[in-house]
């Protein structure tokens, strides 16, 4: 059986045949939002943004930094965790090795290319010892060349505050917890 | 050898002034246009160009964009025609700035009182045609090729329209000379009586429809099309293209001209004897301008906002509407034009 097709024509009346009218409402309708917009109350959402910005989220994800030990040394240990999970593979480390028994390792060179940075924050979750960070809430500023977007360890430090993460050291180390009873049976 | 000079000179100031106006209103127009557009559309628009802290709601930006023009890299294609390339501008916009020679603008201001001025500006306007089809041909591009042919056909169309919507004002008036046409529609109810609008509108309607279509801005827009083919100026830049974009906004305001003359009264306003009586003439002939830039620019404005409200139409409908509903609609206002004249006398 064949397919019963019902056509539904849209009614237009002589008002909307000559069209005029309906160019005159448009007008109207336009016209209005341009005085409202000038004199009125303005619907305008712009947002003129280098001088007015919206309050960034708290979790807004900035230009990294690196953290500090309580004596300014960086925190990092050069565990590459960073630079194996981040998938634009942007950070570039030189691990070295240092005098301190408990540190074994520092990164000689760390360098982040903010340019090829996706800004995905897995390098913050993968960071055991809470030595990276993305919460700067800074913007990458502008640069005149590719390489002036590349920031070292020592960019990334002026960033910084010591962290209040504990690792190694005097201090109880962050793996294990001797004096919390959820440790116990360890 | 002086006095066969002076007319001359008074002609070819005349014409220097309303160049300079309209010269004057068209970078004024491009800024409208996007201030005009952003304001419709509950956006801010462009307002960052400055002068020190001096930002003036982006009045600059026209100034800025004669400087971007003017520096941009001047790109003809490989294969392009480069004599008809280069001619092309020139010939889209010399013709709008010819016809202003017999636009009456002011008591008394008018380059030339041509007998014929109107089948004059009607044919030396139509010549534009040629500046967006040679365009076309010229950029060796298929999409500036259809371009300029929609271009053609769309202007051809609806000179035909204009031109029988300008009839029955000119039977109504009974000259074909701008200034004497201007002249004929003083007086009347209210002193606005005798305008072209109130003995014409169906005219006025008409022509103003096909005065819009003639300027290839939206809803007519179809030969620029940047959805569909970007249009006959695809491979223009620069300063080339900035001459497109000049001619387009500069027939924006000798069209608004030409029905401000034919429908609005030119600058005539109904308080016009009182001022001619109790000023001096200079104040006169100012006040005759004054009146005649703010029809203009009124009209302008309108058309500014027809682009921004209407959608554009698709081609067929664009012949349709051309051919089957203007067209006719005209031969019946000249019809009952004549019926009328011939009743009433």
């Amino acid at each position: 059986m064949a397919a019963t097709v019902k056509v539904v024509r849209l009614e237009r009346t002589w008002k909307d045949q000559i069209y005029l009218l309906e160019v005159l409402r448009g007008l109207g309708l336009t016209l209005k939002h341009m005085f409202v917009n000038m004199w009125g109350r303005r619907a305008t959402p712009t947002i003129q943004y280098p001088e007015q910005t919206i309050e960034y989220p708290k979790r807004f994800r900035g230009v990294h930094r690196l953290m500090q030990r309580d004596d300014g040394r960086v925190r990092c240990v050069a565990c590459m965790m960073c630079s194996t999970a981040c998938p634009a593979r942007c950070i570039h480390i030189e691990a070295a090795e240092t005098d301190d028994p408990s540190i074994e390792k520092y990164p000689a060179v760390f360098a982040i290319d903010e340019l090829k940075c996706v800004d995905c924050g897995l390098c913050v979750e993968a960071c055991p010892c809470d030595s990276i960070r993305m919460d700067t809430g800074l913007h990458m500023p502008p640069v005149l060349t590719r390489g002036a977007a590349v920031l070292g360890k020592i960019d990334l430090l002026k960033l910084a505050a010591p962290s209040v993460a504990t690792q190694g050291g005097e201090k109880p180390g962050w793996q294990s917890k001797p004096d919390d009873p959820r440790f116990a049976d360890r | 050898m002086m006095d066969a000079l002076v007319p001359i000179a008074w002609s070819l100031a005349k014409y220097l002034g309303l160049l300079g106006i309209v010269m004057g209103i068209v970078p004024v127009l491009t800024w409208m246009e996007r201030r005009q557009s952003a304001l419709m559309q509950d956006r801010i628009g462009p307002n960052r160009a400055n002068i020190g802290r001096f930002r003036a709601w982006g009045l600059f930006h026209p100034i800025a964009d004669g400087i971007k023009m003017f520096m941009k890299e001047d790109f003809i294609p490989a294969h392009a025609h480069k004599p008809l390339f280069t001619l092309a501008p020139i010939v889209a916009l010399a013709p709008v700035l010819i016809v202003l020679a017999v636009i009456p603008y002011g008591p008394g201001m008018q380059a030339a009182r041509l007998d014929v001025g109107l089948l004059f500006l009607f044919g030396v306007l139509s010549l534009s045609v040629y500046g967006a089809t040679l365009a076309g041909w010229a950029s060796y591009n298929k999409w500036a090729m259809l371009g300029g042919l929609r271009a053609s056909a769309q202007m051809i169309s609806y000179e035909v329209t204009m031109g029988m919507a300008a009839l029955g004002a000119l039977m109504i008036y009974g000259t074909l000379e701008p200034g004497a046409m201007v002249e004929a529609q003083r007086g009347g109810f209210c002193g606005i009586g005798h305008w072209g609008i109130f003995r014409q509108p169906l005219g006025f309607v008409l022509f103003t429809v096909a005065a819009i279509a003639e300027t290839k801005r939206a809803p007519f827009d179809l030969p620029e099309g940047e959805p569909e083919i970007l249009g006959y100026f695809v491979e223009y830049s620069g300063m080339r293209f900035g001459m497109f974009f000049m001619g387009e906004f500069a027939e924006v305001v000798v069209s608004s001209a030409v029905i401000t003359t034919l429908y609005l009264g030119g600058w005539i306003m109904p308080w016009d004897s009182a001022v001619a009586v109790g000023a001096p003439h200079a104040l006169y002939v100012a006040h005759g301008v004054a009146m005649w830039v703010g029809k203009v620019f009124v009209l302008c404005a309108l058309q500014l906002a027809l682009r921004w409200t209407l959608p554009r139409l698709r081609y067929d409908q664009l012949m349709r509407l051309g051919w089957k509903q203007l067209l006719p609609a005209s031969l019946a206002n000249v019809l009952a034009t004549a019926v009328i004249m011939v009743g009433t006398k």
